[in-house]
């Protein structure tokens, strides 16, 4: 298993009081997979995905632990980390577009980032011209300020660098937000590629597209209010959900070909509770049509099936 | 980067323009004749009076259509003429300012250069320690929020009068005699240092404030934390950041030009230092307009001038300029 | 003076700006929440405000003008003449009490006149774009450029008498541009936003648009705006007067520093003439930037310590 949560949990400071963000996660992710995290806005997958590279200020590591290739991940501490931040855990950031320093050309920024890790830019020349040509950009495109490139460009050159020291584990997150649908296609198929020419060992997807993410992952998470609703392989996920909020969420994902007329769009009525004083048992309870009264208890996350794993007292 | 120049440049020769013009119409929307105004006020005596009348009816006169006083004046001006002094008659008023130009130059550009890039380097590292941060910020704030000419006073109070380390007033000692040596250097050095150090102090506090802010400010740009995630070390991702934040510094350095001369115009008054400050200040009280009006096209040059040195400097410091992109100015 | 710089410049590229937030009715109520505990904005308004208390009822608390000359000259502040006197025998109090009158009278109008201007010409610049915008370019620009001094010089050399209002309005007619550009890039990025869309389409006119829509967005930072623009004259207006520029009559406390430097203040030590009313000066407009800072860190939650 490349990656092996446990228990993670990490609240946000903030001048209201603690948002309790990631409340309770485990999960692993196995080597050469690609796990997809969805959920709605504000579950908490980008905490999810961002604590396992770097705290920021308001962040507070509170309780649980992170193995990478058996190693204990020092999420908590900084300084320790840093020595496995893009070398072995490396992060496509939600802000792609604004993520590369304006007055630096993109050549000497990489060049200067990687001599700070250690990293001589003439070893590596050869094979980030390779990586640049893999994403359909040309390597003059080093001489450039960021300015000059497309936000499409700019895209495909943070994912070339971010995991240009072939990380083990990679975090996408929100990669595909901002863009249209075929740049959308473009850059799923890009990561596929980067795993299966062994670039990166394991990714973890983080996005609130669950029609995207079911193309490419191997398995999907999905999250809810800070908790894991369910895991399983993408197939299973999508052809039987155990989860009332899983189904709830495809059920409501329009069908090619399908008109509205006949048959409404369904949403899901309500919206998530609040983090910052999270309701005790299942935290979907308020909104799920089988809620009944053992869901005053928080169901654990356990597995109904192989690989398969499920928070919900009716899909046992 | 033409383009950048070009509008610069145009910018200027506009303001240039416009600056020679006002100087031009001011005295002409007085009521009653301008010449004969001016030279009421001013206690002349008759053969001098004359021969001012003389001089600047050919430049204003009534003689000559309007348009044609416009170009004379600009024609003198092109001739670096600026007419001749009331107050210290017959002397032109381009010798009277030349001579006070060079202390007004060393009292603004060490200031201007040593505050801005002390108070630069200063404040970027108030933004690392909190001790120092919760010293040079009220520093700061109070320093820049001090008038410039307080703040010589205080100087000349403090270590002039009181504490007697250094002269008061002027630019070298009465009894000495101006010479190439290092006795009078070191008297030029003592007299110059009061009025440095209080434009240089003000100056300081307002750099380190803004450049402790900007600092601040870019460290929490995506830039700084993707670098951050990707494990490049603090003084890397402070470089990007002290350079980036530079630039903002840089555009208000070309905003503050104006208040800064100012500031060293009235430092030299509290200091009596021989420079166009104090010029000014003494052909105000003998009202001599020439004189004025002399200083003013200098002072227009002087900022114009400056400006366009601080425009090469944000394109040597911003690389995006060069490649023909519009920066952030 | 080159902290309002660091705002200036903040302002004037556009995603330095201090975010526009569309505030509702919780927002504002929050914010005040926050304003009342802020204490840096608390001890700055707290200073202005004694300040101003000493403008307005100290000139009572005298009953002589301030440039009457009414005890013995170059006296050390005692009991009867708190401030001490000057070399003719003026009272100092008064004239600071009347000199803080004509600070704030300067910071107000002429504090107020460059707001209105820089409004004006970078909501019309921002909003319409295109030819009107390259002309107020030009304009602000070459304002920009001008040294408010040079020009005030020359146009003070040429009146007979001057006033305080004359002077803050001068002060106004220059000290807009900076204001004018940052005003100028917050309206283009909030021309596109949607909100305005949204008025556009249900067919308001341009002028109502940008005070219905987009003022009131930036209401906040013009806010902070204005408070610099009112320290930013005040200093300017104490550099005029120290040069003899300033009004003919009455005094200001720009004009003290003057007299005290004129007669020989300084070498003879006489601290209580030019103290107070430089001191005076810094303290209100320290104050005022500080009240900013503390403005900024309620408007922007981000900025607020953890």
């Amino acid at each position: 298993m490349t990656l092996r949560v446990d228990n993670l949990k990490v609240w946000y400071r903030t001048p209201r009081g603690e948002v309790q963000a990631l409340d309770g996660v485990s999960f692993g992710v196995a080597d050469g997979e690609i796990v997809g995290l969805a959920g709605e806005s504000g579950c908490g997958k980008s905490t999810l995905g961002r604590s396992l590279i770097r705290l920021d200020a308001a962040m507070r590591h509170v309780d649980g632990t992170v193995e990478l290739d058996g190693k204990e991940l020092p999420i908590a501490d900084d300084e320790r980390m840093s020595g496995f931040r893009f070398k072995e855990v490396s992060i496509i950031p939600q802000y792609a577009m604004s993520a590369l320093n304006p007055t630096r050309r993109i050549g000497g920024m990489l060049a200067e980032l990687l001599e700070s890790r250690g990293v001589g830019m003439a070893g590596v020349r050869d094979e980030l011209r390779r990586r640049l040509e893999l994403v359909g950009l040309d390597a003059e495109v080093l001489d450039r300020y960021p300015i000059e490139l497309s936000g499409g460009m700019k895209q495909r050159m943070v994912m070339v660098i971010s995991t240009m020291l072939n990380p083990s584990l990679l975090i996408a997150d929100e990669v595909t937000s901002a863009l249209d649908v075929s740049t959308q296609k473009a850059v799923a198929e890009t990561l596929v590629e980067f795993r299966d020419r062994h670039y990166v060992k394991s990714t973890l997807f983080i996005t609130h597209d669950l029609s995207l993410v079911y193309q490419i992952a191997d398995s999907i998470v999905v999250m809810y209010a800070g908790r894991l609703a369910e895991k399983a392989p993408t197939d299973t996920l999508v052809a039987a959900p155990r989860h009332p909020y899983t189904r709830m969420l495809l059920a409501a994902l329009p069908e090619v070909g399908v008109r509205y007329g006949a048959r409404r769009l369904q949403g899901i009525p309500g919206s998530p509770p609040s983090l910052l004083t999270p309701p005790t048992g299942c935290r979907f309870r308020d909104r799920c049509p089988l809620a009944f009264d053992k869901c005053a208890t928080q169901p654990p996350f356990v597995e109904v099936a192989p690989d398969h794993l499920v928070a919900c007292w009716k899909a046992g | 980067m033409r383009r950048y120049f070009g509008r610069k440049l145009l910018i200027y020769a506009v303001t240039f323009f416009v600056a020679v013009t006002v100087d031009w119409v001011i005295p002409r929307f007085m009521p009653g004749d301008p010449v004969q105004t001016m030279l009421a006020r001013a206690s002349l005596r008759p053969e001098a009076s004359q021969a001012m009348q003389a001089y600047y009816t050919g430049v204003f006169g009534l003689d000559v259509p309007l348009w044609r006083q416009y170009l004379n004046f600009w024609g003198a001006l092109v001739h670096g003429d600026l007419g001749v002094s009331i107050w210290l008659f017959p002397q032109p008023v381009t010798g009277i300012i030349l001579r006070a130009i060079p202390y007004t130059l060393a009292l603004l550009v060490p200031a201007i250069l040593l505050s801005w890039w002390a108070g630069n380097k200063f404040g970027a590292y108030a933004a690392r320690r909190r001790w120092l941060d919760n010293t040079v910020l009220p520093v700061g704030y109070v320093l820049t929020a001090t008038p410039y000419m307080w703040l010589g006073i205080l100087l000349a109070w403090a270590l002039a009068t009181e504490a007697r380390l250094f002269p008061i007033a002027g630019g070298y000692s009465f009894d000495v005699e101006p010479s190439w040596s290092p006795r009078f250097a070191g008297n030029l050095l003592g007299h110059w240092f009061l009025p440095f150090a209080s434009l240089f102090l003000v100056g300081f506090g307002g750099w380190a404030i803004g450049m402790r802010n900007l600092i601040i400010y870019e460290l929490e740009a995506d830039y700084a934390h993707y670098l951050e995630a990707l494990g490049a070390p603090q003084r890397l991702v402070r470089r990007y950041a002290y350079h980036n934040a530079l630039l903002p510094q840089l555009t208000g350095l070309a905003l503050q030009l104006g208040v800064i001369v100012a500031g060293a115009l009235v430092t030299e008054i509290v200091f009596s230092y021989p420079g166009l400050g104090y010029l000014i200040l003494q052909a105000i009280n003998n009202q001599d307009f020439f004189l004025i009006q002399g200083a003013f096209l200098f002072i227009i040059i002087g900022v114009l001038v400056a400006n366009f040195c601080v425009d090469v400097a944000y394109v040597l410091v911003d690389p995006r300029t060069r490649t023909g992109m519009r920066g952030a100015t | 003076m080159t902290v309002s710089d660091a705002d200036e410049l903040a302002a004037a590229t556009p995603a330095a700006a201090t975010p526009v937030t569309v505030a509702g009715v919780r927002g504002r109520r929050e914010a005040l929440q926050v304003a009342r505990r802020n204490r840096k904005l608390l001890v700055g308004l707290a200073v202005v405000l004694v300040f101003l208390a000493v403008a307005v009822v100290g000139p009572l608390l005298t009953d002589h003008g301030p440039n009457e000359y009414v005890g013995p000259p170059a006296q050390r502040p005692s009991a009867r003449w708190w401030f001490g006197t000057t070399m003719f025998g003026q009272d100092v109090f008064a004239q600071f009490a009347h000199g803080l009158r004509a600070t704030f009278l300067v910071g107000l109008l002429g504090g107020g006149l460059a707001a209105v201007i820089g409004m004006v010409v970078g909501f019309t610049a921002g909003y319409r774009g295109g030819a009107a915008d390259e002309a107020l370019s030009m304009l602000t620009n070459v304002v920009l450029v001008i040294p408010t001094l040079a020009v005030l010089l020359i146009i003070a050399t040429y009146l007979r008498v001057r006033g305080v209002v004359p002077e803050a309005i001068f002060i106004g007619l220059f000290s807009w541009p900076w204001v004018a550009r940052a005003i100028r890039a917050q309206t283009f990025s909030l021309r596109t936003r949607d909100f305005v869309d949204l008025a556009r389409l249900s067919g308001v006119g341009g002028a109502r648009i940008v005070l219905r829509e987009i003022v009131p967005n930036m209401s906040s930072y013009l806010f902070m705006t204005f408070i610099l623009l009112f320290g930013g004259s005040v200093l300017m207006a104490a550099t005029l007067d120290f040069i003899g520029l300033g009004p003919t009559e009455g005094i200001s406390l720009g004009l003290m520093m003057n007299n005290a430097v004129l007669w020989s203040a300084l070498p003879l030590g006489m601290w209580w003439w030019f103290v107070p009313p430089g001191l005076g000066i810094t303290m209100i407009v320290g104050a005022l930037y500080i009240m900013n800072v503390g403005l900024d860190e309620v408007f922007n939650p981000r900025l607020r310590e953890l």
